[in-house]
């Protein structure tokens, strides 16, 4: 049926036809008549009030990465516009699907350096899959749902749509369209036969998991290609969670901080198979060197990550779920060898070591592991306390692990938990660092207004702890502009914000008090005073290859 | 090992295409040598025709990075052996005196004097880059005013195209 809409209808018309739930954001004088349209479907479409539009974009980001829908940010123009840059960069880096909608000054006003405005689609160009502005009304709807649809085909995206004033406020005819399924796709006519071959060719295969495994859904096919190879399995960062870490294929993180073993039996296999990985330089961290003895075959949706970094012997392109499901019935099952058996006899000989003297991080990591169900959605900053969690938080489901991993966002993590709330409708577990939290705290009051209940770990350790270990390591222990210092009373703090607080500083005391924090209700802050010398080990030196890894100082 | 490569585009004419794709090359560090953008005969669409010396993996980033571009609708590398040309337009010093053997000169490389002055030529040559560039050279004793040169553009031989 047709009727006459404003374009600020017209929006919100466009997110009720794709199903949004939510939308997060921050009104402002450009955007005034779409939280106006808004107003009107407040029952059906719930706006999220962040105290920042940096943290309405985590929010948004940690929606899409728990829910696998695309999360919504609006905000204004200007500074609100460009409030959402890092949101949408790390939206970006990381393939999450976002729609950020903002407002600018009137078409007329456009180009004259109007009050509040700026030229959001020009900022946004190179973090985007693609951006709009919308000058004409009859053109906002099908520039939406192209949005939507770009957002979440192929590898997913954030896409941004600037809407000028005038044109939300405009009139034209609206019908309503039900939202195209964003169809997944395969080449069938790809060479399987060589990919198959390469595999039943391989004595020592090794699986690599990364985040297009989480974003396809691929767990049970990548578990079943594992058993079927008896072959070990080791993930990035951004792929934690899509294989079971209790698996016994599992063997561990790769990269910078991953795994001394998985590190050390990298080096033994004769084939890589990369199932949604992008080897960036913290994974293949001397991409000339790295698996240099063996082959690799790579599996991803986007072709341009083949051969990016690394050269691949074959390869295979698509979603990751679709191709595996079409590989494996073309690949034999290999008989049980020594080779799963020595990765994890590896495994179990290089555990990840406790670290400090009163507080163990990691034991606290554990605890909590040990007290959350498998699908509570576990957030993180960005630092130490992140690799501590990458490394011993023993992810069993996809879609859990909410990281910023190729942007490396410190204040990621208390927006980001915000979304993960909403998504997962239970509450999140947060862990940060006493730096990190201090970009983003202004959301701990968002998340006590929704009543979200989120558990933040603060692992407080008075200095930016990962900036300071490669001080320690590469920089002649020359502390600049790392040590804190910050005359934060977090229990008075959490109060002032509604929320609760407890302190923890001896390993004695973990199983008490981070059992007291997750069965209180409400928002919780935990603050974990751990040393500050404490390090991420091991660590492969920047630049530096595999045999070159640090396991301890 | 670095060699030239020609690649061609189908995209859509609209403001903001030329921004978004200078602006990826510029952000993947691909070095270009010459862009040139005109007309097709869709009047949606425009061709755009990329020369970059480059080796043949940077050249593949090219085309992938270019194909994942919303507004690029069609992209390919051209074979060796296609049509390519430019034009060239130099201005030079020259007496009246002189004109006889710059006229010669211009018959052997089929270039035209343009336009004329008491003091100056301008010569116009289209082409193959190295020719233009021979020309050049033959004109630089003279003293070149001021030249101009469009960049590359290019169709591959024979019946196929960017289309197909």
């Amino acid at each position: 049926m047709k009727k006459q809409l404003k374009g600020c209808q017209i929006i919100v018309e466009c997110l009720l036809e794709q199903g949004v739930e939510y939308v997060f954001g921050y009104p402002g004088g450009q955007i005034i008549d779409t939280f106006d349209a808004l107003y009107e479907k407040r029952g059906q479409i719930k706006q999220i009030l962040t105290a920042h539009e940096q943290g309405a974009s985590h929010a948004a980001d940690g929606y899409a990465r728990v829910s696998g829908k695309p999360g919504v940010v609006i905000a204004t123009s200007g500074p609100g516009a460009t409030n959402l840059v890092t949101g949408i960069a790390n939206a970006y880096m990381d393939s999450i699907p976002l729609i950020a909608i903002t407002g600018n000054v009137p078409v007329p006003l456009l180009g004259r350096d109007s009050f509040q405005e700026v030229d959001i689609a020009g900022i946004t160009m190179p973090i985007t899959k693609h951006n709009y502005i919308v000058k004409d009304v009859k053109k906002l709807a099908e520039t939406i749902r192209e949005a939507f649809e770009i957002a979440m085909s192929g590898r997913r995206g954030p896409v941004l749509i600037d809407v000028p004033k005038d044109v939300q406020q405009a009139v034209c005819d609206f019908q309503t369209v039900a939202p195209v399924s964003t169809k997944i796709s395969l080449d069938e006519t790809q060479d399987f036969e060589t990919a198959a071959k390469m595999i039943d060719e391989a004595k020592r295969p090794y699986l690599f998991v990364g985040g297009g495994c989480v974003a396809s859904g691929a767990s049970a096919e990548a578990v079943a290609l594992a058993e079927k190879l008896n072959a070990p399995v080791c993930s990035s960062v951004m792929g934690l969670g899509a294989f079971p870490s209790s698996h016994p294929l599992f063997a561990g993180l790769v990269g910078m901080h991953g795994s001394a073993a998985v590190a050390d039996t990298l080096g033994k296999c004769d084939l890589m198979i990369a199932l949604g990985a992008r080897f960036s330089d913290r994974v293949a961290q001397n991409r000339n060197s790295f698996m240099a003895g063996a082959k690799i075959l790579h599996i991803d949706v986007d072709d341009a990550e083949i051969d990016k970094n690394v050269r691949s012997h074959a390869h295979l392109k698509g979603d990751v779920k679709a191709v595996l499901s079409a590989l494996l019935p073309r690949v034999g099952r290999k008989a049980e060898t020594a080779w799963a058996s020595e990765v994890a006899s590896q495994a179990k000989k290089h555990p990840f070591r406790p670290v400090g003297k009163t507080l163990c991080p990691r034991k606290v990591i554990e605890c909590v592991r040990s007290r959350v169900s498998d699908d509570t959605p576990i957030a993180t900053d960005v630092g130490q306390h992140q690799m501590w969690v990458a490394q011993s938080y023993r992810f069993e489901r996809g879609r859990t692990f909410v990281t910023s991993g190729g942007l490396g966002t410190m204040g990621f993590g208390m927006g980001a938990a915000i979304g993960a709330a909403l998504a997962a409708k239970k509450a999140p577990v947060l862990f940060t660092g006493d730096g990190s939290l201090h970009m983003n705290l202004n959301e701990i009051p968002t998340a006590v207004k929704y009543g979200l209940g989120v558990k933040i770990f603060l692992f407080n350790n008075n200095v930016l702890g990962m900036v300071r270990q490669w001080q320690t390591l590469f920089y002649g222990g020359r502390y600049s502009s790392t040590v804190l210092n910050l005359p934060t009373d977090y229990e008075a703090l959490a109060k002032a914000f509604g929320a609760k607080a407890f302190t923890l500083s001896r390993n004695e005391d973990i199983e008490k008090v981070v059992g007291a924090a997750l069965e209180t209700d409400g928002t919780v802050l935990v603050n974990c005073i751990i040393d500050k010398d404490d390090m991420v080990l091991p660590m492969i030196p920047p630049g530096k290859a595999m045999g070159d890894i640090i396991e301890e100082i | 090992m670095k060699n030239k490569h020609i690649i061609t585009a189908l995209v859509k004419n609209h403001s903001g295409v030329l921004t978004r794709i200078s602006g990826l090359f510029a952000r993947r560090c691909f070095n270009i040598d010459s862009l040139v953008v005109c007309a097709t005969e869709n009047p949606e669409l425009s061709r755009m025709t990329i020369v970059s010396d480059t080796d043949d993996a940077v050249a593949e980033q090219m085309v992938k990075q270019l194909e994942k571009l919303v507004d690029v609708l069609k992209v390919r590398e051209l074979e060796d052996g296609s049509i390519s040309r430019e034009l060239l337009l130099v201005k030079i010093k020259l007496s009246a005196a002189q004109r006889p053997e710059i006229e010669s000169t211009c018959n052997i490389y089929k270039a035209k004097l343009v336009d004329l002055s008491a003091e100056s030529v301008v010569v116009e040559l289209s082409g193959e880059p190295n020719k233009l560039d021979a020309l050049i050279k033959i004109l630089e004793p003279y003293g070149i005013i001021e030249l101009s040169r469009t960049g590359v553009t290019a169709l591959e031989r024979g019946r196929k195209s960017i289309n197909d």
